[in-house]
């Protein structure tokens, strides 16, 4: 098992953001996997998503189930293969998992960030992804990676840095967010700032958590990563006695990691159809939990609002809504592209209504106005958003195959 | 996958320019490409619907975008590539028409090959009273996957009828290039075409 270490690097240099503003001096949380080759030419950067970290891969020492986010994709003899592979994961600016956000100290007030962290956007994150990397002596990246909102951070590498990387992996991504897909964000950060807690974003001062508005942002989030149809066999109808059992089934991370084609296999002995609801009676309340599906979201959101910054929330989502490279180039998107010069793989699944394959097809058809080398595989996953985390042999092998046959080191 | 290529495929493979900007419309595991990118200093990309030969085009290094041809051509631009390839594609679309016309929007050249119906074997076989079953047709009427079946004679008639002027055409059997009346002795059918 893949032993992860993280470590800290710290920036005195400042950073301008896209905002104006400046980050006058930031720390960076990162892990490594593997090893970097004499030509420092192996080495391979993984983007996170909204709630991710830098734990991409193995687990910490003394801690078998604390596997990175994307363990099943990354390790020795894995598709993304650190046994070849220098593997590096980062924390982005304005997260709460280590790396300079907002509930840490600003320097010039001495006070907790909170709401006065500076907004921060992807091209942001990855120009300070480009400041660990020079620190960490790597000038060209083989290829950099990653899924949803880590996905827009590879592109936009290959934007920003065009000669730093040699390959973009992007999965179930887009090229922007729709009016739909900001109006999910929208919705997520009114119920964090109009809870009472959130203290215009100063509760660390105040001594509280808005812990309510947190919960909620996460199930409305949540409701979306998801199917209709996984979330249907996974509860169907189902009521909520059996509730405390499927508790302790469910991971850790959120995700419903179902296998492959039995998506159903959670459902208590004796159930073999989600929606065969045996005779409970209804407790005929508003506000008790009836159906499984209700305790599965309050517990999904109770547990992140443990763990989850509310500011780092807004900030993240925000960096979402902002994303949008063809802006500057009248929309574009084929203009944006032209200076890329990276080969790309682009993966995504069908089920996916957040990220659709057809916000995936933009992209493909950009890099091909450009002759721009690309594969792009759309895998038939009935997982939805969250396909992009689990374990699917199709989407794992087009992977495999990428960086066995394509990244040259 | 590094088996010598069949003499049909070298046969197509000539009609290639050295050096073309290939788009090969259900490239199947990507051999077609491979070769014309090894030998003639082409490049391209293929389009396939099958999620293994998607997995096996990336596996050889082929450029691959995995898309259901009968939803059209979208991505590709105006006489975007040199040539359009389609290698025993047509027969199993649904719109067959529609993506000949996207063939020559979308390329200078196609090339179109596809199982001939007019062999003599299919021919004897119908004569007989029976649907064909052969090397190159190898199903039962009721499981095959070829939707549309039609002769050298028949794609013609569909090529005029839109407006593309055809190259050269020919049959393939048995490895051979057959330019004697191949609408009778060729199990398969070459057209080289471009728009008018």
């Amino acid at each position: 098992m893949l032993i992860a270490t993280p470590q800290s690097m710290h920036f005195e240099e400042a950073l301008p953001l896209q905002s104006g503003a400046t980050l006058r001096a930031y720390d960076l949380s990162y892990e490594t996997y593997g090893s970097l080759n004499a030509d420092r030419s192996n080495a391979v950067l993984i983007c996170h998503a909204l709630n991710a970290s830098h734990h991409v891969a193995g687990v910490y020492e003394g801690q078998p189930k604390s596997e990175g986010w994307w363990d099943t994709m990354i390790g020795p003899g894995k598709p993304v293969d650190t046994d070849h592979f220098f593997v590096i994961g980062v924390n982005n600016l304005g997260s709460c998992f280590g790396s300079t956000g907002p509930m840490q100290t600003n320097p010039d007030t001495g006070k907790i960030y909170g709401a006065d962290f500076p907004v921060v956007t992807v091209q942001d994150w990855v120009d300070a992804q480009a400041r660990l990397m020079d620190a960490l002596g790597i000038q060209t990246l083989a290829a950099v990676m990653g899924g949803s909102l880590g996905g827009m951070q590879a592109l936009s590498w290959t934007l920003q840095y065009p000669d730093r990387v040699r390959h973009a992996v992007v999965v179930a991504s887009a090229p922007n967010l729709t009016a739909e897909n900001i109006a999910f964000n929208e919705v997520a950060r009114r119920a964090i700032v109009t809870d009472p807690d959130f203290c215009e974003g100063h509760y660390a001062e105040q001594g509280v958590l808005p812990k309510r508005g947190l919960r909620i942002a996460r199930m409305i989030g949540h409701i979306t990563y998801l199917s209709d149809d996984v979330m249907n066999e996974k509860f169907g109808r189902k009521q909520a006695p059996t509730l405390v059992a499927s508790r302790t089934t469910l991971p850790p991370e959120g995700a419903l990691r179902l296998q492959p084609g039995k998506a159903g296999s959670a459902a208590p002995a004796g159930r073999g159809n989600a929606n065969a609801i045996e005779a409970t009676p209804f407790k005929y309340s508003t506000q008790e939990i009836e159906f499984q599906i209700e305790s599965y979201l309050r517990y999904q959101g109770d547990k992140f609002s443990e763990y989850f910054d509310a500011n780092t929330y807004l900030l993240i989502t925000r960096a979402l809504d902002y994303f949008d490279p063809a802006a500057a180039f009248g929309g574009d998107l084929s203009a944006a592209l032209k200076h890329a010069t990276a080969q790309f793989l682009l993966v995504s699944f069908t089920t996916d209504w957040r990220f659709a394959p057809a916000r995936s097809r933009e992209i493909v058809k950009a890099l091909l106005d450009n002759q721009i080398d690309v594969s792009y595989a759309e895998i038939d996953a009935p997982h939805g958003h969250d396909a992009f985390l689990l374990e699917d042999a199709r989407y794992l092998g087009v992977v495999r195959s990428y960086f066995k046959s394509r990244v040259t080191l | 996958m590094t088996a010598e290529p069949t003499q049909d495929l070298l046969s197509i493979a000539r009609l290639v320019p050295q050096g073309s900007r290939v788009l090969d419309l259900g490239c199947g595991t990507g051999e077609l490409l491979a070769y014309l990118m090894k030998e003639r200093g082409c490049s391209g990309y293929g389009v396939e619907i099958n999620d293994a030969n998607v997995q096996a085009c990336v596996a050889r290094g082929v450029n691959v975008i995995q898309l259901n041809l009968d939803e059209g051509l979208a991505v590709f631009g105006d006489a975007s590539f040199d040539v359009v390839l389609q290698i025993d594609t047509l027969q199993h679309l649904r719109n067959a028409e529609v993506m000949l016309r996207e063939t020559a929007r979308v390329g200078r050249i196609g090339i179109v090959v596809f199982p001939n119906f007019g062999h003599w074997p299919n021919r004897l076989a119908v004569l007989r009273g029976r649907m064909p079953v052969t090397k190159v047709l190898p199903y039962q009427w009721y499981d095959t996957p070829n939707i549309r079946v039609g002769t050298l004679q028949d794609f013609k008639a569909l090529a005029i009828k839109n407006q593309l002027d055809i190259i050269d055409q020919f049959g393939l059997q048995d490895g051979q290039e057959v330019r004697f009346w191949p609408n009778a002795l060729a199990g398969r059918a070459v057209f080289k075409f471009q728009r008018q």
